[in-house]
C-alpha cells in the first residue's frame, strides 16, 4: 500500500488561496512549539512578529520600503523562471543597475543639473542591470554555456566590481579616505511619496511592474509565448516561436527589473555608495517569486510576507530577545509549507494498494 | 487627516526645540541601552567584543539599566532597525559599525531627546558621539616583537580591506619592526573579507609558504593565528585573545575593551552628564588592551612591555615625525611632533621599507 | 617543502570541501533532482559536526554527527519534492535559509571552542616518490575520501546497472517509470547522499579546515559546489578538474598578493570567478552543444496515467 500524487486538471483559485493559508497556519505552529520548547510564549511572539507591525503605521511604511527592491527583482525573475531560464544572478544585475545609475548622480554632484538627473539615473540603472543580465543569455544561446553557472559567477564579479569602486575612485574625497561616496545632490535622491515617510518612488515603479506584467502574461501574444515555454517547451519549438530571442528578451527584462530595484534603493533609501549596497535581495527575491507562484499579484504578496519576517524578526530580537537565527528558519520552514501545500492543491492524493490500479 | 498630521509634525518640532536645552541635566532612574551590530554576536571577533561591553553594562548597573541588540543588521539595510531601537524606549543607542554612519545620522536628527554613539565614524550631532579606539598603538608593539623575534626577516599582515584603520595599522607595525630591525620586510595580503575563516586562514598559509614567520591579521577569526600555529609560527590576536585557539602561536593579542566606555556612557546618560563627543581612546584609556605576552623570551617581553608603559605614559606616538613616505618624502607633520589624529584616521600611504603598493 | 609544494598543498585543502559537496550534488542532479540546498546543508554539516565532536571529544564522531545532519536536511527536502512534488528550486532555496537558521541555533553555545587539527595520514612508500608523494600521499583522511568518491562515482554512473537506472530516470523519468524502474525510490537515496557529502563537506569545513565553529561559516562555498556541477558537465571527472582549478585560483590570487604585483585586490578576488565562466565557455565551444543537463533535471515526478 502507498501514496500516489495525481494531478488535479483544474484547481480553482479559491483552493489556492486556502492552501497558503493553511500553509501559513501549519509553519506558524512548528514556529511556535520552536518557541515553546525554547521556554518563550509563542503567543507573545506571534503579537511581536506579526500583529504589531501590521497595526503600526511606521512599520507599515517600513514594509513597504523592504518589499520595494523585492518585489521588482521577483518580478523580472518571473519572467525568466516562466521560461525555465534559471537566473539565479539578480543580485549582480542589481548591484550593476545601480553603479551605473550612481555613475551619473557622481558625475552630476555639485552641480546644478536639473530634474533630468533622476530619471536619466532610473534609465542607467535599467539599462546596467540589462546588459549585466545580457551576459549569461547571450553565452547560452551562442555558445550554450549554462546560465546557472555564469549568473551566479558573475554576481561575485559584480560585487567586486562595486566594492573596488566604492574604495577606490568613487570615494569621497572629503571623507578620510573611508569606503563611500559622496552624499547624493537631491537632484539625484528619489523623493519619499509622502513627504514624512520613508517610501519613496521605487514602491511606483514596483506597482507599475506588477500591473504591467499582469497585462503582458494575460493579453499579449509574448506573454502566450511565455507561458507555453514555460508549461511546455517542446511545443513552444513546434509553435515556431525563436527561443534563442525569448532567451534574450527575458533575461534583458529581468536584469533591467533588478538593475532599477539597484539604482531606485540607492538613490531612495541608501543615498550614497558603499562597498555593499544589498543584504541580498537577489537572492531573497528567488524565494518571492516562487513563494509568489511566479504571479505578479502573488509576488507582491510575498514580498510583503517575506519583508514582515524580516521587520517582525528585527523586533523579536528588541522586544523578545529572540536570536535571528530562529527568524532565518522560520522563513525557510514557511516557504518549506507554502511550497508542499500548493503542490497538495495540485495534485489529488490517492491510496494505491499492492498492485496498483492500472 | 492632514491638518492633523500637520499639528503632529509642528508638535514635534517644538518638543525637539525645548528638549535640546532641557533634556541635559536630567538625570534618570531608568534606562534602556541598545546596539547594533554588524556580525552575528558568535563572531568572536568584532562583534563579540561589542557585546562584551553590553554585558558589562548590564553587570555594572543591576537592575537600572536593561539591554538589548541587534546582531548582522546589514550596514545597505540598518535605518529600519536604528529606528526600531529608538522607537522602542531605548535611551542610548551604540551603532558599531562604520557603515551605519549615515542612518545613525538620519535617525538621530528624528529623535533628538534619544542619546547616539556610533563606532569609527567621523560625524556628529548634538545627540550623536563617536568613538574609537587607536589599535594602531597595539600594532606598534606587535610590530616590534615580531621585527626582534623574526629569523627569517621576513613578516606578514593579513589585512581585511585596504582602508585607512587598516593601512595604519600595516604601518604601525611596520614602523615598530623597523624600530629594532632596520633590515626587516613585510608582505601584505588583503583577504577582501572582514569574515571568512576559510579564505582569511589560506591568505595566512599564502603568506607562511612565501616564507613569513610573524603573523599579524587585521580580520576578525582567529584562522590566521591558527594557520601560524599549525606550522610551528607565530602570530598576534585580533579583537580577542585568541590564545586558546593558538597557544603556542600567540604571543600578544590587541583586545578590543569597549567596557569602560560603555559602562562610563551609560553612566553619563544615568547621571544626566551625557554630552555630545569625539573619544579616541587607546591604551591609556584601556580601549586597547594587550593580553599577556607570552612564547616570547625575557628580553622581547621587557621591550614589549617598556613600549606599551612608554605609549601609555604619552612619550611615544608610533606616527612620531618625521614619518617617511615610501617615495622617500617625509609626511607633512600636522599634529604636535607626530601626525594629526586625522592624518592618522584617513592614512592613505605606507611607509619607507614597505615595497608594496597600496591597492587602488 | 618547497615553496611549490607548499602552494599545492593549500591547493588542495581549499578545493576539498568544495569537491566533496560538488560530487554529492552531482548524483543527486543525474537522478533528475536540482537541489540549490547544498548551503545550508553543508552549513548543518559543519555546526553538528562541530558539536558533536567536542561534545564527544572525537573527530569520527563529528564527522558522523556531519554527514547525519545533511542526510537528515536532505530527508527533509525530499519529503518536499518527492513527496508534494512541490517546485525543487524554490525548496532547494527554502533549504538553505532553513539550514542556516537553525545551524546559527545548533552552533551558537559551541562559539569559542576549538579542536585539534586532525593529523595527516601517510601513506608509506608511496609518500616517499619525490614531488607528488607528500602532495597526494600525506594528507588527511578527508582529501582521500574525496579522490575515492570520484572514482567510485564516475565508475558507479557510467560502469554499473544501478547506475545506469540512475541516469535513465534523470534523463527521462517517464519513459524509465514506464520500463518500470523505481524513479522515486532511486531519486529519495540520491537526495540523501548529496545530503550526506554536503554534511560532510561541512564537517571538513569545521573540523579540519579552520577548527572552530562560526555562523555563516560556509560563506557560500555551497553555492560554488552548485555551480561546478553545471562547469563539469555532470560528470565526476571533470568536478575534480573544476573544483581543482577554483581551489587554485583562490589559492594563487593570495599568493599574487603576496608576491606584490600590486594589482586591486578586487580584480584578483575575482579571478576564481572569472576563470571558472572563461574555461567553461572554452570547454562549450569545444564540445558544441553535446554538453546538456539530465533531460529531468529540476522537474516533478508525477506519474501520468
Amino acid at each position: 500500500m502507498r501514496f500516489e500524487l495525481m494531478p488535479r486538471t483544474t484547481v480553482s483559485p479559491v483552493a489556492r488561496a486556502l492552501a497558503s493559508v493553511v500553509a501559513f497556519i501549519t509553519a506558524f505552529l512548528i514556529a511556535g512549539f520552536v518557541i515553546w520548547l525554547m521556554g518563550r510564549s509563542p503567543v507573545a511572539a506571534f503579537d511581536v512578529y506579526v500583529l504589531q507591525p501590521l497595526s503600526d503605521p511606521w512599520a507599515l511604511q517600513e514594509l513597504l520600503v523592504k518589499a520595494t527592491p523585492l518585489i521588482l527583482i521577483a518580478i523580472g525573475l518571473s519572467y525568466c523562471f516562466r521560461a525555465s531560464l534559471w537566473n539565479i544572478g539578480a543580485e549582480g544585475q542589481y548591484v550593476m543597475g545601480a553603479v551605473l545609475g550612481s555613475w551619473l548622480a557622481l558625475k552630476t554632484h555639485g552641480t546644478d543639473a536639473g530634474i533630468w538627473v533622476l530619471p536619466l539615473m532610473m534609465l542607467l540603472g535599467i539599462i546596467g542591470g540589462a546588459l549585466y543580465g545580457l551576459i549569461p543569455a547571450f553565452l547560452k544561446t551562442r555558445f550554450g554555456v549554462n546560465e546557472i553557472l555564469t549568473s551566479l559567477m558573475l554576481v561575485y564579479v559584480a560585487q567586486l566590481t562595486l566594492d573596488y569602486l566604492a574604495r577606490g575612485p568613487w570615494r569621497d574625497p572629503k571623507g578620510f579616505n573611508f569606503p563611500q561616496s559622496v552624499t547624493f545632490d537631491p537632484a539625484a535622491t528619489l523623493p519619499p511619496i509622502m513627504e514624512a515617510g520613508r517610501v519613496h518612488y521605487g514602491f511606483l515603479f514596483a506597482l507599475v511592474a506588477v500591473a504591467v506584467t499582469s497585462v503582458i502574461l494575460g493579453r499579449t501574444l509574448f506573454g502566450y509565448r511565455l507561458k507555453l515555454t514555460g508549461d511546455a517547451p517542446r511545443a513552444a519549438r513546434f509553435a515556431g516561436f525563436n527561443s534563442k530571442a525569448t532567451v534574450m528578451a527575458v533575461f534583458a527584462i529581468s536584469g533591467g527589473l533588478a538593475g532599477l530595484a539597484g539604482i531606485a534603493e540607492v538613490s531612495g533609501q541608501i543615498g550614497q555608495i558603499q562597498p555593499s549596497i544589498s543584504p541580498g535581495y537577489g537572492f531573497t527575491a528567488i524565494t518571492v517569486a516562487f513563494l509568489g507562484r511566479l504571479n505578479p499579484i502573488g509576488i507582491l504578496i510575498a514580498a510583503l510576507v517575506v519583508a514582515l519576517t524580516f521587520i517582525g524578526g528585527e523586533s523579536a530580537q528588541i522586544l523578545l530577545k529572540l536570536p535571528l537565527d530562529l527568524t532565518q528558519a522560520f522563513q525557510g520552514i514557511l516557504l518549506l509549507c507554502v511550497l508542499a501545500a500548493d503542490a497538495l492543491v495540485s495534485y489529488r492524493i490517492r491510496l494505491v494498494t499492492r498492485g496498483g490500479a492500472k | 487627516m492632514f491638518s492633523r498630521k500637520l499639528f503632529g509634525a509642528l508638535a514635534g518640532v517644538t518638543v525637539a526645540a525645548l528638549s535640546a536645552t532641557g533634556a541635559l541635566a536630567q538625570a534618570k532612574d531608568k534606562i534602556k541601552v541598545g546596539f547594533i551590530y554588524v556580525g552575528p554576536v558568535g563572531d568572536h571577533g568584532w562583534s563579540y567584543q561589542h557585546d562584551q561591553g553590553r554585558q558589562a553594562i548590564e553587570k555594572a548597573f543591576p537592575g537600572k539599566v536593561t539591554t538589548t541588540f541587534v546582531e548582522s543588521v546589514p550596514e545597505a539595510d540598518s535605518e529600519r532597525a536604528i529606528e526600531q531601537l529608538a522607537r522602542t524606549g531605548h535611551d542610548l543607542i551604540f551603532t558599531t559599525s562604520f557603515g551605519f554612519m549615515e542612518p545613525t545620522l538620519k535617525v538621530a536628527k528624528k529623535y533628538p531627546n534619544i542619546k547616539f554613539e556610533h563606532a569609527t565614524g567621523f560625524k556628529r550631532a548634538p545627540n550623536l558621539s563617536t568613538y574609537a579606539a587607536k589599535f594602531h598603538e597595539g600594532r606598534y608593539i606587535i610590530g616590534q616583537i615580531a621585527g626582534k623575534m623574526t629569523k627569517s626577516n621576513t613578516i606578514g599582515y593579513v589585512g581585511a580591506f585596504p582602508i585607512p584603520e587598516v593601512i595604519a595599522g600595516i604601518n604601525a607595525f611596520y614602523l615598530g619592526a623597523q624600530s629594532v630591525n632596520p633590515n626587516v620586510k613585510i608582505k601584505i595580503v588583503f583577504a577582501n573579507t572582514w569574515y571568512d575563516p576559510a579564505k582569511e586562514g589560506d591568505a595566512a598559509k599564502a603568506l607562511l609558504d612565501q616564507g613569513v614567520d610573524m603573523l599579524a591579521q587585521h580580520t576578525d577569526s582567529p584562522a590566521p593565528i591558527q594557520a601560524a600555529e599549525a606550522r610551528g609560527k607565530f602570530g598576534f590576536g585580533q579583537a580577542s585573545d585568541m590564545e586558546r585557539f593558538a597557544p603556542k602561536a600567540q604571543l600578544t593579542a590587541i583586545v578590543d575593551n569597549w567596557n569602560d566606555y560603555y559602562v562610563a556612557r551609560a553612566k553619563a546618560v544615568l547621571d544626566g552628564t551625557w554630552k555630545s563627543e569625539d573619544t579616541w581612546g587607546g591604551i591609556n584609556a584601556h580601549m586597547v588592551v594587550m593580553s599577556p605576552y607570552k612564547n616570547m623570551p625575557d628580553d622581547v617581553k621587557k621591550l614589549a612591555q617598556d613600549t606599551e608603559a612608554a605609549i601609555k605614559a604619552g612619550t611615544l606616538n608610533p606616527f612620531k615625525c618625521p614619518v617617511v613616505g615610501q617615495d622617500g618624502k617625509e609626511i607633512e607633520c600636522k599634529g604636535n611632533g607626530a601626525l594629526s589624529d586625522e592624518q592618522v584616521l584617513g592614512m592613505n600611504f605606507y611607509v619607507k621599507g614597505i615595497e608594496d603598493k597600496i591597492p587602488q | 617543502m618547497t615553496i611549490l609544494e607548499a602552494i599545492l598543498l593549500t591547493i588542495v585543502t581549499a578545493s576539498t570541501p568544495l569537491l566533496i559537496a560538488a560530487l554529492g550534488e552531482l548524483v543527486t542532479e543525474r537522478s533528475g533532482v536540482l537541489n540549490l540546498g547544498v548551503e545550508g546543508m553543508m552549513a548543518m554539516g559543519a555546526a553538528c559536526s562541530f558539536a558533536a565532536a567536542v561534545t564527544f571529544d572525537s573527530t569520527l564522531l563529528g564527522v558522523a554527527a556531519g554527514i547525519v545532519a545533511g542526510a537528515l536536511m536532505s530527508a527533509l527536502f525530499a519529503l518536499v519534492v518527492l513527496g508534494f512534488a512541490a517546485n525543487q528550486v524554490g525548496s532547494g532555496l527554502a533549504l538553505t535559509i532553513f539550514g542556516l537558521g537553525l545551524s546559527g541555533l545548533i552552533g551558537a553555545p559551541f562559539v569559542g571552542a576549538r579542536r585539534d587539527p586532525v593529523p595527516p595520514i601517510d601513506v608509506p612508500i608511496l609518500s616517499d616518490i619525490p614531488y607528488i608523494g607528500r602532495l597526494f600521499f600525506e594528507q588527511d583522511l578527508f582529501v582521500y575520501a574525496s579522490f575515492a568518491l570520484t572514482i567510485i562515482i564516475a565508475v558507479y554512473l557510467m560502469r554499473t546497472r544501478s547506475g545506469l537506472t540512475l541516469r535513465s530516470i534523470g534523463e527521462n523519468h517517464t519513459s524509465a517509470n514506464a520500463l518500470g524502474l523505481p524513479v522515486l525510490k532511486v531519486r529519495f537515496l540520491a537526495i540523501l547522499f548529496g545530503g550526506a557529502c554536503a554534511g560532510l563537506a561541512g564537517a571538513y569545513l569545521a573540523l579540519v579546515y579552520t577548527r572552530f565553529w562560526s555562523p555563516g561559516m560556509t560563506a557560500g562555498r555551497g553555492w560554488i559546489a552548485l555551480a561546478l556541477v553545471v562547469f563539469a558537465a555532470w560528470r565526476p571527472g571533470w568536478l575534480l578538474i573544476g573544483a581543482y582549478i577554483f581551489g587554485a585560483a583562490t589559492v594563487l590570487q593570495l599568493h599574487a598578493q603576496a608576491a606584490q604585483f600590486g594589482l586591486p585586490s578586487q580584480v584578483l578576488s575575482a579571478v576564481p570567478y572569472v576563470a571558472t565562466i572563461v574555461a567553461l565557455l572554452l570547454l562549450s565551444i569545444r564540445h558544441g552543444r553535446a554538453i546538456g543537463a539530465p533531460g529531468s533535471l529540476g522537474s516533478p515526478f508525477v506519474p501520468d496515467r
